[in-house]
Formats: structure tokens, sequence, C-alpha cells
């Protein structure tokens, strides 16, 4: 799974960052992105999709197509 | 509020000043949801108020029809001057791009993460004090005891300013936004919080501190200073905006554990909830309705809406919507899909909300672990305030 944040859909409501540290950092602005090229460790999936459940822009997504093999 | 009279068609004619609709607001919204989603009212100026998620969420969003230039819920009925101290109101709330953008960019560093973490162990000790003053009485008044008193300081604190006056802070504050009614105590609040900050910014003329209105002052965009009247203006902006709306989200809850024990005793039993707990109770209980002025005419939603005329921005309703919240009319306290508006959406999201959040969580934690079982004093009266800001400003609590 990789999750990608719409820099500019984000506006700094930071719920993703207090759901999820692991995965996400936010700047001075309270602007969000995601930690290196957004890979969530499959440990962490169920927690990313809380994330995205939870963003009020809309600003987070799940990149298609890339589910590992298996 | 006694000035008003009673409403028969909330869809045609409604009014958020209406004893009852303060109290209990939330029947109405569903009402409206389903017969007539955006209502309209003549009774201050032409003013339209949208219920459901997806048209809040879409005016918020288009700032060219919808600006900011007017957030008062109440427009002001009072003389305006010819010259006014605040020419540019209290940016930028008050402001639409590109004064909005620099200006709140001057704002949002002093309430990231970082920084509102370093105000959370001042904000606990403030809780436990404000609690020692009345825990072996075994009653309190969960708002004006409690409540109330931990914004301001912690805001206070923010701004460099003494913490001594947090009461006249809150009585300036109360008179802009609890009682806009009244245009004499509304101007009197402004001119008070003015003349305030008029006097601390010459303090920090040319001994700044390490405070947020020091930095305001002494900022510079594009080489030159910050003009003071918007210095002034954001100033008050931090203070109005950053005492009673937390201090009504921390009552409402407050009155929601006391009014529901199941929810109090979970959350008691099960502290790793409180994230998600706040979360659910800003969604429940949103504090905050802003407004909007239309800029030029416009069809939405059905709507003819016209140059000037007023739009709330009705994200309590908003976070009430069943077609995007399961179960909206009932608290879940672990609800695991919560995209609620309390503090707004689009480039005017709540630039104090990370500050918010933690008041909020650490009023509750402090207060559970002091106070774990409490409910209303059955005898006495709980008030509730709206408008622009809806929470209790009477709460009494009784505990063992």
């Amino acid at each position: 799974m990789r999750i990608t944040v719409d820099p500019l859909k984000c506006q700094g409501h930071a719920r993703c960052f207090a759901l999820v540290p692991e995965l996400f950092v936010v700047d001075d602005y309270g602007m969000s992105s995601v930690k290196g090229d957004g890979t969530v460790a499959p440990a962490l999936e169920d927690r990313a999709l809380l994330a995205i459940a939870n963003c009020p822009e809309f600003a987070i997504e799940e990149i298609a197509g890339e589910d590992p093999p298996g | 509020m006694a000035r008003t009279s009673p409403v028969t068609d909330w869809s045609v004619d409604f009014d958020v000043l209406d004893h009852d609709y303060v109290a209990d607001p939330f029947d109405i919204w569903d009402d409206l949801r389903h017969r007539c989603p955006i209502a309209h009212s003549d009774r201050r100026g032409s003013t339209w108020l949208p219920t459901r998620y997806e048209d809040v969420t879409a005016i918020a969003h288009d700032v060219e029809h919808f600006s900011s230039l007017e957030v008062a819920v109440i427009p002001f009925d009072g003389e305006e001057p010819e010259e006014p101290i605040l020419p540019y109101g209290l940016p930028p709330i008050s402001a639409d791009p590109p004064l909005h953008t620099w200006t709140r960019r001057l704002l949002l560093p002093w309430f990231s993460h970082t920084r509102v973490a370093g105000y959370e162990a001042m904000t606990r000790e403030l809780c436990s004090s404000l609690i020692d003053g009345f825990a072996a009485r075994g009653r309190a008044d969960a708002a004006a005891d409690y409540a109330q008193q931990i914004p301001v300081r912690v805001i206070a604190a923010i701004l460099g300013v003494s913490d001594s006056h947090a009461d006249m802070f809150t009585g300036w504050v109360r008179d802009v936004l609890e009682f806009a009614d009244d245009p004499e105590r509304r101007a009197g609040g402004v001119q008070g919080l003015i003349n305030y900050f008029l006097e601390e910014i010459e303090h920090r003329r040319d001994r700044p501190g390490d405070d947020l209105l020091s930095m305001l002052l002494h900022s510079e965009v594009d080489g030159a200073p910050v003009e003071q009247s918007l210095v002034l203006g954001t100033a008050a902006l931090v203070l109005i905006a950053g005492v009673d709306t937390t201090w009504s989200a921390i009552g409402s809850s407050l009155w929601h554990l006391a009014t529901h024990p199941d929810d109090r005793k979970r959350l008691v039993a099960e502290p790793d909830l409180m994230p998600f707990a706040v979360e659910e109770l800003l969604r429940a209980y949103s504090p905050v309705t802003m407004a909007r002025v239309v800029t030029h005419d416009v069809e939405f939603a059905h709507c003819p809406m016209k140059a000037g005329d007023k739009i709330l921005m009705n994200f309590p309703a908003a976070n009430r919507d069943p077609e995007v919240f399961e179960d909206a009319d009932k608290v879940v306290l672990d609800r695991a899909v919560n995209r609620h508006v309390a503090f707004g959406s689009g480039i005017h999201r709540c630039a104090g909300s990370n500050l918010a959040r933690m008041e909020l969580r650490v009023a509750l934690e402090q207060w559970l672990r002091r106070v774990p079982e409490f409910h209303l004093d059955e005898g006495q009266e709980v008030t509730w305030a709206g408008g622009q800001v809806r929470g209790p400003r009477l709460l009494p609590v009784v505990f063992p």
C-alpha cells in the first residue's frame, strides 16, 4: 500500500499526523506530507485507512494499482 | 435575545438567537435538511443557512463567490465610524487572499503541534488548580468555574499578556460574540480590546518579548513592518477566537458527560479512547458558526443568492448530516470515520485547532481523573449561549 497527500487540498487540520505520526510529517504551517515515498508497512495499513477516513479535506489518497503481489 | 419574535417557519424566517434554537438546534436542522436544506431569513438582513455537509463545505471552498470580509453571524447595526480603527477587521479570519495568505502565515507557526505541546504542562496545572478550588465542595459550575477559566489563560500566555486580566478579557470577548445583538455592548467590547492592545503594543515597541504580540509588531513582510491596524486586529482575533470557542467545546463536552453516564463511565474506564472522544465531541457539539458574504449574484443549490447576502457557515449542522455520518445524532466515543468540520473547511481552517484540541483533551482528562462521577445539579438551570459560538454558560454539577 502506498499513500499520498495532495498539497493543494491539505489545509493543515493535522488529523493524519495525530492518528499515524509514523506515516506523516507536518510543517510549521500545519501542512502535511507523507514520510518517504508514502509506502505503508503492512502493520500500519489499518491506521493509514483511518487517516484517510478522518481527513476533512479528502486530501489523502491510496495510490491505486500498487498492491504487492500475493 | 429577548428582542426577537417567535419563529413559525424555520425555512423562511429562521432566527439563530431564538431561545429554543440556542438550547437545542438539532431537531430544527434535521427538519431543514429534509425539506429545505438551505434556509433563508430576513431578520438580520438577507441571510442563508445551509444545513448539509456538502453545501457548507462547498461554500467554504468557493472563496470567489463567498468572501470572508464579513464573518460576524450577527451584523453590527450601530453606526460605523468614518475612519475605523480596524479597517481590515480581524485578519486573517476577516480577510480574503492575498491579505489572508500572509497574515495567516504569520500566525500559524505559533499554533503548530510543537508549539502547542509546549503549553500542555501549564494547561494541565491550570486545570488541576481550578479543580482544587471546588473539589471539596461536591459541586461546581463546570462552565463558569472550569471551562471558562482555561483557554483565556493559555491564550494570554501565548500573546504575552498578564493572565491577571483574564476576567476582563472574558468580558470583552463575551460582549463581542455573545452579546453581539446589543450594539452598545458589542462596541464597548471592541473598544476595550483595542485600548488594551494599543497599550501593550507600546510596551513592546522598544522591548519586544518572546510572545505573539511582539512577533506581530516586529515582523517584516516584503521589507516593510506590519501596519499597526493589522497587528491590532490580529491580536484581537487571537483573543476573541481563542477564548469562548474552546471554553464552549469544553463546556458542551462536560454537559454531555454529565447527562450521559454510560459515555462518562466508558471514558473513565478506557482513557485510550480520549483522542477519538475529543473528535466526536467536537463533531457533535461544534461550537462555531462563521459567516460569509456573497460577492456577486449566484445561484447556489437552487438558491438565488444576491451580492451582499450573508451565509451562515453552519459547521455544527454539517457535522450532524446523516448523509455523511452514520448515527449522526448519536455520540459514538470511538467513531472511526470522522471527517468533521468543527474547525471549518478550506483556507480558513481554524488556525488554533491544534491548541483547541490540546486544551479540550487536557481539560477532560484532568476533570475525569479528579471528578470521575458527576451529574447535573437537578435543582439548578443550565443556560446556553448561541449565535456565533454555542456552548453552556452555566453548568451546575454535583459529585460525590
